[in-house]
């Protein structure tokens, strides 16, 4: 890997962000060019900007990856219902931070995309719902969307077309479930962000005040005006087939250089990530495990191996370092890209105390609606809490494993799979340190506090 | 409970039999019909779907189809090729499609249950002993036919409140609470009074009152018949009685015309709660909390308990010679009682015909609330026009009878459990007339009474109601009156034979029900007891609809449309 040269970013969303010279006002958006795709959009039919979307084979950026193109297309426009458009800025998932990125730095980008959206979709309203902790990224969007507003970019007949689209900022309640989409809608509307029951509550369908919603992550907005800029044929060749376009990762953990880097998809392997991109590990360690799409994806062990056939067909044996960065690969490795949050761990790290942490954590953000989710998640905690705390028994992790088993797919939203998930993979590669808990129950002196 | 009258049905298999269910039910139901349970918390029939127990997991498939033809797609043996979605799904929000595959005894559907039952009691406290709800339980009895019966729980359980006071009423044990949800969609959908809610998040989630709010409206105890476990209990019956001890009485509640059905519930005699009970035509699964209350009238201090001649106590026989004494030969005036009961009010009816009698009766009225206590706070008052009693739609006095008093046209009475005071007869008119009363509770007119013979709540007797919406409906004893106090049909028929030389009446049910088919041109032809004892029955309203009626549109009941002139 060492005779390889560094691979190197492809900035399309993040093209401006980092540029000293550029800042988040517009002055500096209409300089680079800004929202010439939306006075180019808003002469177009809308569905042919839905058709480009599509054609562009643009994936949704939020951890799903579902195409954003055909999640437009299921949109119930025969109602007569009004459409609504929301923003997911309530990034909350533990090891992702590249939405506020874009918020803070170049907030016009996700406006621009958020209106042409709009238009493709014929919105009638559109909102940012933004995580309650984003204090200055929902003032930095508030003070965009009015310098906008002043400019005819958005609210009453944009750029002197009949078509007018008001853009509100609603900032979140402080949870990790308003991210879930159903829940966000919940939110939105004033309510507990219980998650609704799918079917009948399809937010294409049903969704915010019983009408037709779509609901898409901010990257996934930005990608719009890009699509529009180069067409769909164009974006779609960026990246792989399937997996078009750039991605922002977002590296934490002991490596040298974490932060966000945005590469096209499938340009990079995870080692190359970690080792060249990233700067590799700490001086004196080495790889344990590597989490590839924020806390919920399921683990990887440094040592695993994985082979198989991808969906094209290619053989694929790859060790953890040969995974691809991109939607399939970590898919092919049994776990998932998620939101692009790639949390690195060396030899120093305790697994249980990291299985203890993510516990915590899902434990504390399920919302309490359907009973796997509620009982399971903080019964996995207090299992763990318990193991960290010199009480580990040797069944504790065969009962962690059935009891994440008993979550996985019985809930009302996916908070469920990002609670058992974890665990699963935890329990299912890390099986030794659990066992090893039993005999050396004591904490090292040198660990911190768990949450 | 689901209609099978519906008159489209489709064809599903179920755990691999084909069968019929009404189009448009959900799995729960469906599978309900024909004898299979599919356990549940959180749905309930006649609130919205929250799907948020998870009991009801099941196994759903639909048979596949070809996506561009649209054809099925067919099995090697050629039979139709199912879908399996790969997850479980709730039961209570999947709806019936034709030819859709259900599994609800398979492994993994057996499985979904023993995990949620762990789950729900992981932090359950486990308090079967001293718990109000233990006996009729819904966790008890899936812990026993679905639990693993073991538990492998052994971290600390979460503490919460044990007795919260949400209302006047109701009593909030935080730890039984299994946040299924219902009474809190049950106060936004049938009261309409959203005060309930959740506070703090996960496992920590607690059932609260808004700030500043109480659950104070007139429907809150039916929050704690729908509570599936021991976290919602009756501040009135909590602690007082073990379930399984209790004999139960299907009845009818004598609040209003409204005519709930109910479950008066009580142990050697003694009534400890009225609970409803399910009918769709009538009152959904609701009730009244002020209909609950009323048994407490059994054992109030103004119950008239003994047969009294001026004042003084003697034997019913006694009593019952002198009002014949008293009545005989006189111009009778009879004030009926909307509050007796069908029966009661003929035989009634029939002793004003054989001593030409003059019939009065009084309606009892005060505000609708447009769901189940109507502007009639009388169950019976449609009664006292299908047994004949009176053509005329009562007023809330009985001004009339005052006239004819003060024009002498009436010298004697027979009142039935009224208070002739509080409806406005001049008491002047009433100097030397003598009254027979009968009735329950002592008032100004049993004290003025020459004869007063007590008789029976509906508690202690039996009968038939006839509702707003004119269904006629059987209330059963649930306990038996005060010693020494007749039936009211006996005392009734008593007086009857004594007024009369015709032949005596027999005081039962069915003698009654036969005289009263007999009747020409009585909208009970046709109809037997044995019907009205089974269900509900519709009567032909008909020729009542130009009386002014005065309740208003409220649940499963729509006024008599009048036509504008």
């Amino acid at each position: 890997m060492s005779n390889k040269s560094t691979p190197t970013e492809r900035r399309i969303i993040l093209k401006n962000a980092d540029d000293p010279n550029y800042s988040n006002k517009i002055g500096c958006y209409l300089r680079e060019g800004g929202y010439s795709m939306l006075k180019k959009s808003c002469k177009m039919k809308p569905e042919d900007i839905g058709a480009e979307v599509l054609k562009s084979g643009v994936r949704g950026r939020g951890g799903a990856g579902f195409p954003a193109g055909m999640k437009w297309k299921f949109l119930d426009r025969k109602s007569g219902k009004p459409i609504y458009l929301i923003c997911n800025a309530d990034e909350s998932e533990p090891g992702t931070f590249k939405d506020r990125q874009i918020i803070h730095k170049d907030p016009h980008q996700l406006i621009e995309g958020m209106m042409i959206a709009a238009y493709a979709i014929q919105a009638k309203q559109a909102f940012i719902y933004i995580r309650a902790e984003f204090f200055e990224g929902a003032r930095i969007l508030e003070s965009a969307i009015a310098e906008a507003k002043a400019k005819g970019f958005c609210g009453d007949k944009i750029l002197g077309s009949d078509f007018s689209c008001d853009l509100v900022v609603h900032r979140g309640a402080g949870a990790y479930i308003c991210g879930e989409e159903t829940g966000l809608i919940e939110s939105l509307e004033g309510k507990r962000p219980n998650p609704r029951i799918k079917p009948p509550y399809f937010p294409a369908v049903l969704g915010l005040y019983q009408c037709p919603t779509i609901v898409n992550n901010v990257e996934t907005l930005c990608n719009v005006k890009h699509i529009m800029e180069i067409g769909g044929d164009e974006f779609a060749k960026i990246g792989k087939p399937n997996n078009t376009g750039t991605r922002i990762w977002c590296v934490s953990g002991q490596v040298k250089k974490p932060g966000y880097y945005e590469f096209e998809c499938g340009a990079l392997t995870l080692g190359e990530m970690i080792y060249d991109v990233c700067g590799g590990l700490l001086p004196g360690r080495s790889l344990q495990a590597v989490i590839p799409g924020g806390s919920s994806s399921k683990i990887l062990r440094a040592d695993e191996r994985f082979s198989g056939k991808l969906k094209d067909g290619t053989e694929f044996d790859w060790g953890v370092e040969d995974i691809p960065l991109d939607f399939d690969g970590p898919m092919a490795a049994g776990t998932m890209s998620g939101s692009g949050g790639i949390i690195v761990m060396d030899d120093t790290v305790d697994m249980v105390e990291a299985m203890a942490n993510i516990n915590a954590f899902y434990a504390h953000e399920s919302c309490g609606q359907c009973t796997p989710c509620r009982e399971g998640s903080l019964w996995m905690r207090k299992i763990t809490q318990r193991m960290c705390d010199g009480g580990a028994r040797e069944e504790d992790a065969d009962l962690l494993l059935s009891v994440a088993n008993q979550i996985e797919g019985r809930t009302i939203c996916a908070f469920g799979e990002a609670a058992a998930w974890p665990t699963q993979s935890f329990i299912a590669k890390f099986r030794d340190r659990f066992e090893e808990k039993v005999k050396n129950p004591e904490r090292k002196k040198s660990s911190l506090q768990l949450i | 409970m689901i209609s099978k009258k519906n008159s489209k049905v489709v064809p599903i298999v179920l755990d691999g039999k084909e069968v019929e269910v009404p189009e448009g039910i959900n799995l729960v139901d469906a599978a309900a019909l024909h004898g299979k349970e599919i356990p549940h918390y959180c749905y309930h029939p006649q609130l919205s779907v929250a799907g948020n127990c998870r009991m009801c997991l099941i196994e759903m498939g639909t048979p596949m189809r070809n996506r561009e033809t649209g054809e099925a797609i067919l099995d090697d043996d050629g039979s139709p090729k199912i879908g399996w979605v790969p997850k479980p799904v709730i039961g209570c929000a999947t709806n019936v499609s034709p030819g859709m595959h259900v599994k609800t005894e398979s492994e993994k559907v057996l499985g979904c249950r023993e995990g949620i039952m762990e789950f729900l009691l992981v932090n359950h406290p486990l308090d079967c002993p001293i718990c109000d709800q233990a006996g009729e339980c819904r966790l008890q009895e899936f812990a026993t036919d679905y639990g693993r019966g073991y538990s492998r729980f052994v971290e600390r359980k979460n503490v919460k409140p044990k007795r919260t006071r949400l209302g006047p009423r109701v009593t909030l044990d935080d730890e039984r609470c299994i946040l299924c949800s219902r009474c809190i969609r049950f106060c936004q959908e049938v009261p309409k009074d959203d005060v309930l809610g959740f506070v703090d998040r996960g496992s920590f989630s607690t059932l609260t009152c808004f700030p500043g709010r109480e659950l104070d409206n007139n429907y809150s105890l039916n929050t704690v018949d729908l509570c599936p476990v021991g976290a919602l209990t009756s501040s009135d019956f909590r602690f007082k009685m073990r379930v399984w001890f209790l004999k139960d009485a299907d009845s009818i509640c004598p609040e209003s015309s409204a005519g709930c059905n109910t479950t008066v519930s009580s142990r050697e005699g003694e009534l400890y709660r009225i609970t409803p009970r399910r009918n769709d035509l009538v009152n959904d699964s609701w009730m009244p909390d002020s209909g609950r209350e009323l048994y407490k009238s059994v054992k109030s201090d103004d119950r008239i308990l003994s047969s009294h001649i001026e004042q003084n106590p003697c034997t019913t026989d006694e009593a019952m010679v002198e009002a014949i004494r008293l009545l005989k030969g006189k111009n009778i005036g009879i004030v009926g009682s909307c509050k007796s009961s069908l029966e009661e009010q003929f035989l009634v009816n029939q002793i004003s015909k054989k001593t030409k009698a003059k019939n009065y009766i009084r309606g009892h009225f005060a505000e609708d609330d447009g769901i189940l206590l109507s502007a009639d706070r009388t169950p019976n008052l449609r009664g006292a026009l299908v047994s004949g009693f009176t053509q005329k739609y009562p007023k809330d006095n009985l001004l009339s009878l005052s006239q004819s008093l003060g024009k002498k046209q009436v010298d004697a009475l027979l009142v039935i459990d009224e208070d002739l005071d509080a409806a406005q007869v001049d008491a002047a008119n009433l100097d030397g007339v003598p009254i027979v009363f009968i009735g329950t509770q002592a008032n100004t007119t049993s004290n003025r009474a020459s004869v007063v013979l007590p008789s029976l709540t509906s508690f202690e007797k039996s009968g038939t109601f006839v509702n707003r919406s004119f269904y006629a409906q059987f209330f059963r004893q649930a306990v038996p009156g005060p010693a020494g106090i007749l039936p009211d049909l006996s005392l009734l028929s008593r007086l009857l034979n004594g007024l009369t030389e015709d032949e005596e009446i027999i005081p039962d049910q069915n003698s009654v029900w036969k005289l009263m088919n007999s009747v020409r041109g009585s909208v009970l032809k046709g109809i037997s007891l044995t019907d009205v004892k089974k269900e509900a029955v519709l009567l032909d309203s008909s020729k009542w609809s130009d009386l002014p009626f005065v309740e208003a549109k409220a649940l499963h009941f729509e006024p008599i449309q009048k036509v504008e002139a």
